[in-house]
């Protein structure tokens, strides 16, 4: 049979998957982890809202609390969002403003002072994002670069040096740091597990912070293709806004979408890439269904596989010579 | 600067600054990224070793595996952008 996009599809599968979920929450939560239920940080995105969706369809609203960790640079319908959630699903919220801590932490001052090392008119005001070449028409490597706009809007860009590069990312991983830092706080006062959301094309390709995001108890999406998430958002009744609203990553202050600071397509190709990747479709085959050439799907099979490499560390847990007791 | 001792400071670089289990293992044609040896971080550090030491300038469309993937491809790459 011939590959095709749909195959990445649940199609009249959702509702099972739904069901299957849910008892393996509850029997992972409940039974393994012996936590009485689940906290978790709505972001106002896709897939934390499917994540609170599922969790309620596993153990009631009462037992499911939503936290709101906006800082000053989260996107402006953010905070909007995801409140739309919880009043939907009707669970308990904490506002948790963390721009506090990542100010005492240095997390904006280290960053800026990274950037200015290479682009010394950076300065108080002016807004920053990272993006990364497009992998479909280059043989370049995906190294990133640092975009910068002033009040007046003058935009200037310019590659990293591997020093501040490095300082940039770490400086901003405070963020998900410090709300995994919130979520166990209040997970540990309820007796709740922490549920992460990361959908497949995250969790396979590292797009999260080590012990930051990518820290949880449990992960219900891990294994759905992001077109899955969409389809089960639909099935659970999430809000239009939320499902029609573009992926972004709401981690600096410009506005930056998650093809360009990571997966260089869109989702539903980025899904279609994957799945081929996996299932031994060559990338001749593949170009076909998702409509781009053969070379250029052979840049997004390598690409996948590079990732894949770099995520090895991040999803490798504390190493010992000697296992536990 | 002869190409000798381009090609002794670029493997002198890349021995010192990513750990290798067996620097013997590996050689002037090895692939950096196919054999594991450097991410697209080490990608990063490798052009701006380049740029300091030997003065020249990497343009981003000169970032590409055929410049900068194995010490062969690397000293090639120097001479040219030498002149």
């Amino acid at each position: 049979m011939a590959f095709s996009l749909d195959q990445v599809e649940l199609g009249d599968r959702v509702h099972g998957e739904i069901e299957r979920i849910s008892t393996w929450l509850r029997e992972t939560v409940l039974g393994k982890l012996k936590r009485r239920g689940v906290v978790l940080g709505l972001s106002g995105g896709i897939d934390s809202s499917v994540v609170a969706a599922l969790c309620v369809r596993a153990f009631g609203a009462d037992r499911v609390l939503g936290l709101f960790m906006n800082e000053g640079e989260s996107a402006d319908d953010t905070a909007r969002l995801a409140r739309s959630i919880a009043d939907h699903l009707a669970i308990a919220t904490v506002n948790e403003d963390i721009s506090p801590i990542l100010v005492a932490t240095g997390c904006y001052a280290r960053r800026d002072a990274a950037i200015r090392s290479v682009i010394p008119r950076y300065a108080e005001g002016w807004k920053c994002k990272l993006v990364l070449p497009s992998v479909l028409d280059t043989d370049r490597y995906r190294i990133f670069s640092v975009v910068v706009r002033s009040p007046d809007g003058e935009q200037l860009a310019a590659r990293l040096s591997p020093a501040a590069y490095l300082e940039v990312v770490a400086a901003t991983s405070f963020k998900q740091r410090t709300r995994k830092m919130l979520e166990y706080f209040h997970a540990d006062r309820l007796v709740y597990a922490v549920a992460g959301t990361p959908n497949r094309l995250e969790y396979d390709q590292g797009f999260f912070v080590k012990n930051g995001d990518g820290a949880a108890d449990v992960k219900p999406i891990a294994h759905l293709y992001k077109t899955q998430v969409y389809e089960l958002a639909a099935a659970l009744g999430v809000p239009d806004e939320i499902r029609t609203r573009p992926p972004t990553t709401d981690t600096y202050s410009l506005p930056q979408s998650q093809e360009e600071f990571y997966f260089s397509l869109p989702y539903d190709m980025m899904d279609a890439c994957l799945y081929a990747r996996d299932h031994g479709v060559s990338a001749a085959e593949a170009a076909v269904a998702i409509g781009r050439t053969a070379a250029q799907i052979e840049r997004v099979y390598r690409d996948i596989d590079a990732k894949r490499a770099a995520a090895r560390y991040l999803h490798a847990g504390p190493l010992t010579l000697a296992p536990p007791a | 600067m002869v190409t000798s001792e381009v090609r002794t400071q670029v493997r002198t670089f890349v021995t010192n600054n990513f750990y290798l289990a067996d620097p013997d293992a590996f050689d002037d044609a090895t692939s950096f990224l196919r054999d594991g040896i450097i991410d697209s971080t080490g990608v990063l550090e490798l052009v701006t070793f380049v740029e300091d030491r030997f003065g020249i300038t990497v343009p981003d469309d000169d970032l590409v595996p055929t410049n900068f993937d194995s010490i062969d491809a690397l000293v090639a790459f120097v001479e040219r952008k030498r002149g």
